[in-house]
C-alpha cells in the first residue's frame, strides 16, 4: 500500500529525518499564502499522485513567486499522471543541490531479509547505476532479529566510497530509515533524491513508502494519524466501482476467496481461480484471442453464496456476453457448491445457466456432485482430462459464434 | 525414495482444533501420515480422530518421546497473528520441518521466522503453500484434498514438481499422471514474497535423490526465485532436467498491479515474465507455454541426456 509523498514525509518528519519547509495545498488558490509562508522564495510544486512520472507529465513545476505559484498549481490540478488524479500540491521551498544520494530499504526474497541500497549517484535510475557504476551502489543485507546496529548504515554509506563529514552525516539518515522501515512493516522505504545542499545540509527531498497490506491493521493508529482510510487499496490505478463491488463480495463472507476482482473491458466474464490456476486462465483465454471483462481468484472452498454474488456481479457488467468458470484441479474447494452457486447467480440475474455458462472446468474434490447438477441445467462441462488451455479455448470459440 | 519426508515422518499440527486444520488432519491420516499429535492452548486432553491434542508443542514432543516417538514436522494451520509465535515455538521445541499453511502473515513475520530457522538449522515451507507430498510415502498439508483425490492425481515416480501456486502443484502432477510420469517429491512452496525455501533451495535435495530425474516447476512473475534457480543450475550443473511451466504473461504489461499471490507484483524488469523466461532457457530450462506440454517435454528432455 503505497504512500503520497506527503504522507511519506510526514512519517519521516516524525523520526526526525531532515526535511525543507512545505505545505500541502487542496486548491490552486492556497498557492499563493503557501508561497509566503514558506517564506517568499522560489518554490517547487509538486502534483501528490501514487505513480511516478510526475516530471514528464507536467506535473512537477517551479515558481519563483505568488502569481507563478497559482499558475503552476492551476495548470498542475487537473494534470493526471498515468491514470492517477491529483490528490493535492505539496508546495516546498526550493533548495540549492550541491549532490543527490538513493537510498532505499527493500526485501530480498532471495536472501529472506531487508536490504538496503545506497548510491552516492542519486536522483537518476538506481537499475541504470547499478548496471554502469556498480562500486557507486552498495546492497547491504540486515538482520530482522538481531537489534539493528548503527554501524550497518555506517557500512552502507561507506561501501561507495563516501567518507568524512558526509559519513557521518548520511549514516544517522540511512539508520533511521532503516528502523522506519522495520517498525511499520514496510515493503519500500525510499528515498530520493537524498539531498546535500550547497551550505553542507542534508535533506530528503522526494520519498517513496509502501506498507504492507497484511500489516495495516497492526499500524492503525498511525494510518489515522496519516488520514489514510481504510478503504484505500492504494494500488497502482483506483479500484473501479465493479472492483470495490468485487471486494464487497469477497467480505461479506468469510468462507473461502471470491476477490482480486480486476476490471477489463472484454466480452467474456470470469469465474477463475485460484492464485495461480486465475494467472494460467487469463493468460490461455487472452492466447485464444479472447476478450476477458474481468480478471478474479476464487478459491479456498468459498461459499454458494459468495461463489452466486461474483456470478451476478460479473454478469451485471455491461457487454458481458458469458462467463467461465474455470480452475486448476482443487484441493480444498468443493465443486458442487461452486457449481450450485454459478448456477443460481445466472438464474437469479434473470439468465439461462445452459447459455451464459461458456464452460465449467473444475476438476477435483466432488466434482461427480457438481457434473451432475450441471448436467442437469445442460451446462457445458469437462473434467481434467481436458487441459486449462484448451477448456479457455472452448469458451472463446462460444462466443465467436 | 523421496525428498524432506518419509513414511515415517511423525509430525504434530499446530491449531489442529480449527475448522481448515481438522479437516487437513482428517485428509492427511487417511492418506497415511503419521500424525502423533496437535496443539491448541487450552484444548488438552481432547482429540481429533483420535490424535491427542496439547497445550503447547513442548509437550507434544516430550510426551510421544516418553513413547518413543520422535516428533520431528510440524503443520502450522493458525490464524495469521499467530503464526509467527506457532512457528517459534515449533522452532525452540525442536522441531526440524515446519509447513505452514496460513495465507496473509506480513513478511518481517516471515523472515523472522526464517531467519530463527537457519540458526536452528530448520527448514521452514511456505507459507501460504498446500505443503509437501511424497506420493504413496506421506503428505504435508493440504495439498491433494481429500486422500482419494490426492491418489487420483499423484503417482509415485521419479518427476520431481516445485510450485508457487498450490492448486497449480496439483494440476501440474495430474497432468504429468496422465501422461505416465509419476512423482518422487511435489512442494508446494508457497506464494508469498518471502518463503521458508525456495526453488534454488530445494534443488540439493533433488539432486541428492537418486530417484529423483527431471523437475517440473508452476512459475510466475514477481521476485527472483526463478533467476536463483537458474543460477543455481548452472552452478551446479545439475543432472537434472528441468521444465517450467510460465503463468501470468499477461501481467508483463501491468507493472504496479497485484494479480494472484503476494508475492506476484512485478515490480521491476526483473520480476517480469519474458525476463524470467529469458534467464531460465539461457540456463537450460525449457519453458513451457501450456501445462500439457510439459510430459513431453520432460520425455525430450530424459531422451536427450541418456543419448
Amino acid at each position: 500500500m503505497r504512500f503520497y509523498e506527503y504522507e511519506a514525509k510526514d512519517l519521516f518528519r516524525r523520526h526526525g529525518l531532515p526535511l525543507g519547509k512545505s505545505q500541502t495545498i487542496d486548491r490552486p488558490e492556497e498557492a499563493r499564502s503557501a508561497f509566503a509562508a514558506l517564506g517568499g522564495g522560489p518554490v517547487v510544486l509538486k502534483s501528490q499522485v501514487l505513480s511516478g512520472g510526475r516530471m514528464k507529465a507536467g506535473a512537477v513545476r517551479f515558481a519563483d513567486d505568488a502569481a507563478a505559484a497559482e499558475a503552476a498549481a492551476t495548470a498542475i490540478f487537473p494534470i493526471r499522471v498515468n491514470g492517477q488524479e491529483c490528490r493535492s500540491i505539496l508546495v516546498e521551498e526550493k533548495t540549492k543541490v550541491a549532490k543527490e544520494y538513493f537510498v532505499a530499504i527493500t526485501w530480498d526474497g532471495r536472501a529472506k531479509r531487508p536490504v538496503c541500497v545506497f548510491s552516492d549517484m542519486g536522483g537518476i535510475d538506481i537499475e541504470e547505476v547499478a548496471l554502469t557504476h556498480p562500486d557507486h551502489v552498495s546492497k547491504t543485507h540486515f538482520s530482522t532479529i538481531v537489534p539493528l546496529m548503527p554501524h550497518v548504515a555506517k557500512q552502507a554509506v561507506a561501501a561507495t566510497g563516501v567518507t568524512g563529514s558526509d559519513l557521518n552525516k548520511l549514516a544517522p539518515i540511512v539508520f533511521e530509515l532503516m528502523k522506519i522501515f522495520l517498525a511499520y512493516d514496510l515493503t519500500l522505504a525510499e528515498i530520493n533524491p537524498l539531498a546535500k545542499l550547497a551550505d553542507g545540509r542534508f535533506v530528503v527531498l522526494d520519498g517513496h513508502i509502501d506498507m504492507e497490506a497484511e500489516a495495516r491493521g497492526q499500524h492503525k493508529k498511525l494510518l489515522t494519524e496519516l488520514g489514510i482510510g481504510d478503504d484505500e487499496t492504494r494500488q497502482a490505478r483506483p479500484p473501479t466501482a465493479f472492483e470495490l463491488a468485487g471486494a464487497r463480495v469477497n467480505a461479506a463472507d468469510h468462507r473461502g476467496v471470491a476477490g482480486n476482482v480486476v476490471e477489463f473491458d472484454g466480452n467474456l466474464g470470469l469465474v477463475i481461480g485460484a492464485g495461480g490456476g486465475s494467472l494460467t486462465l487469463f493468460d490461455a483465454v487472452r492466447k485464444h484471442g479472447g476478450k476477458p471483462a474481468n480478471y478474479c481468484e476464487i478459491g479456498g472452498n468459498p461459499s454458494m453464496s459468495k461463489a452466486k454474488e461474483l456470478t451476478k456481479l460479473i454478469l451485471s457488467k455491461p457487454g458481458v456476453e458469458k462467463i467461465a468458470v474455470m480452475m486448476n484441479v482443487v484441493s480444498n474447494t468443493r465443486v458442487d457448491i461452486v457449481a450450485r452457486g454459478v448456477i443460481k447467480g445466472c438464474l437469479e440475474a434473470g439468465k439461462d445457466p445452459a447459455e451464459t455458462i461458456a464452460i465449467f472446468r473444475i476438476p477435483g474434490a466432488w466434482e461427480e456432485e457438481g457434473f451432475k447438477i450441471l448436467k442437469k441445467y445442460g451446462v457445458d462441462f469437462c473434467d481434467r482430462s481436458v487441459s486449462m488451455h484448451d477448456a479457455a479455448g472452448r469458451a472463446v470459440a462460444k462466443l465467436r459464434r | 525414495m523421496s525428498i524432506l519426508l518419509t513414511r515415517d515422518t511423525q509430525i504434530i499440527v499446530q491449531g489442529i482444533t480449527g475448522r481448515e486444520a481438522i479437516n487437513l488432519t482428517r485428509e492427511n491420516l487417511a492418506y497415511g501420515t503419521k500424525i502423533v499429535g496437535g496443539v491448541t492452548p487450552g484444548r488438552a486432553g481432547r482429540d481429533i480422530y483420535g490424535v491427542p491434542v496439547y497445550d503447547t508443542v513442548r509437550e507434544a514432543v516430550a510426551k510421544n518421546a516418553e513413547k518413543g516417538i520422535r516428533v520431528t514436522g510440524s503443520i502450522v494451520s493458525v490464524p495469521p497473528n499467530f503464526t509467527q509465535d506457532a512457528i517459534f515455538e515449533a522452532l525452540d521445541s525442536g522441531i526440524e520441518l515446519i509447513v505452514v499453511v496460513t495465507e496473509n502473515v506480513p513478511r518481517k513475520q516471515v523472515a523472522q521466522a526464517v531467519e530463527y530457522a537457519e540458526m536452528k538449522g530448520a527448514r521452514i515451507i511456505g507459507p501460504n503453500c498446500l505443503g509437501i507430498i511424497s506420493p504413496d510415502e506421506c503428505k504435508m498439508g493440504g495439498v491433494g484434498g481429500p486422500a482419494a483425490n490426492t491418489r487420483q492425481a499423484y503417482k509415485k515416480g521419479t518427476i520431481g514438481v516445485m510450485s508457487r501456486s498450490g492448486g497449480m502443484t496439483t494440476e501440474i502432477a495430474s497432468t504429468l499422471t496422465a501422461a505416465g510420469l509419476g512423482q518422487s517429491t511435489c512442494v508446494s512452496i508457497g506464494g508469498d514474497a518471502i518463503v521458508g525455501t525456495t526453488y534454488a533451495e530445494l534443488m540439493p535435495f533433488f539432486e541428492a535423490d537418486p530417484e529423483t530425474e527431471a523437475i517440473a516447476i508452476y512459475s510466475e512473475p514477481g521476485g527472483r526465485m526463478e533467476a536463483e534457480l537458474a543460477e543455481w543450475v548452472v552452478a551446479h550443473r545439475s543432472r537434472l532436467p528441468i521444465v517450467a511451466f510460465m503463468a501470468g504473461r499477461f501481467m508483463d504489461e501491468m507493472k504496479g498491479m497485484r494479480f494472484g499471490h503476494a508475492g506476484t507484483i512485478v515490480e521491476g524488469k526483473e520480476d517480469t515474465t519474458a525476463e524470467k523466461i529469458k534467464r531460465m532457457e539461457a540456463a537450460g530450462i525449457s519453458v513451457a507455454e501450456r501445462i500439457e506440454e510439459i510430459p513431453a517435454l520432460i520425455r525430450k528432455r530424459l531422451a536427450e541426456r541418456k543419448r
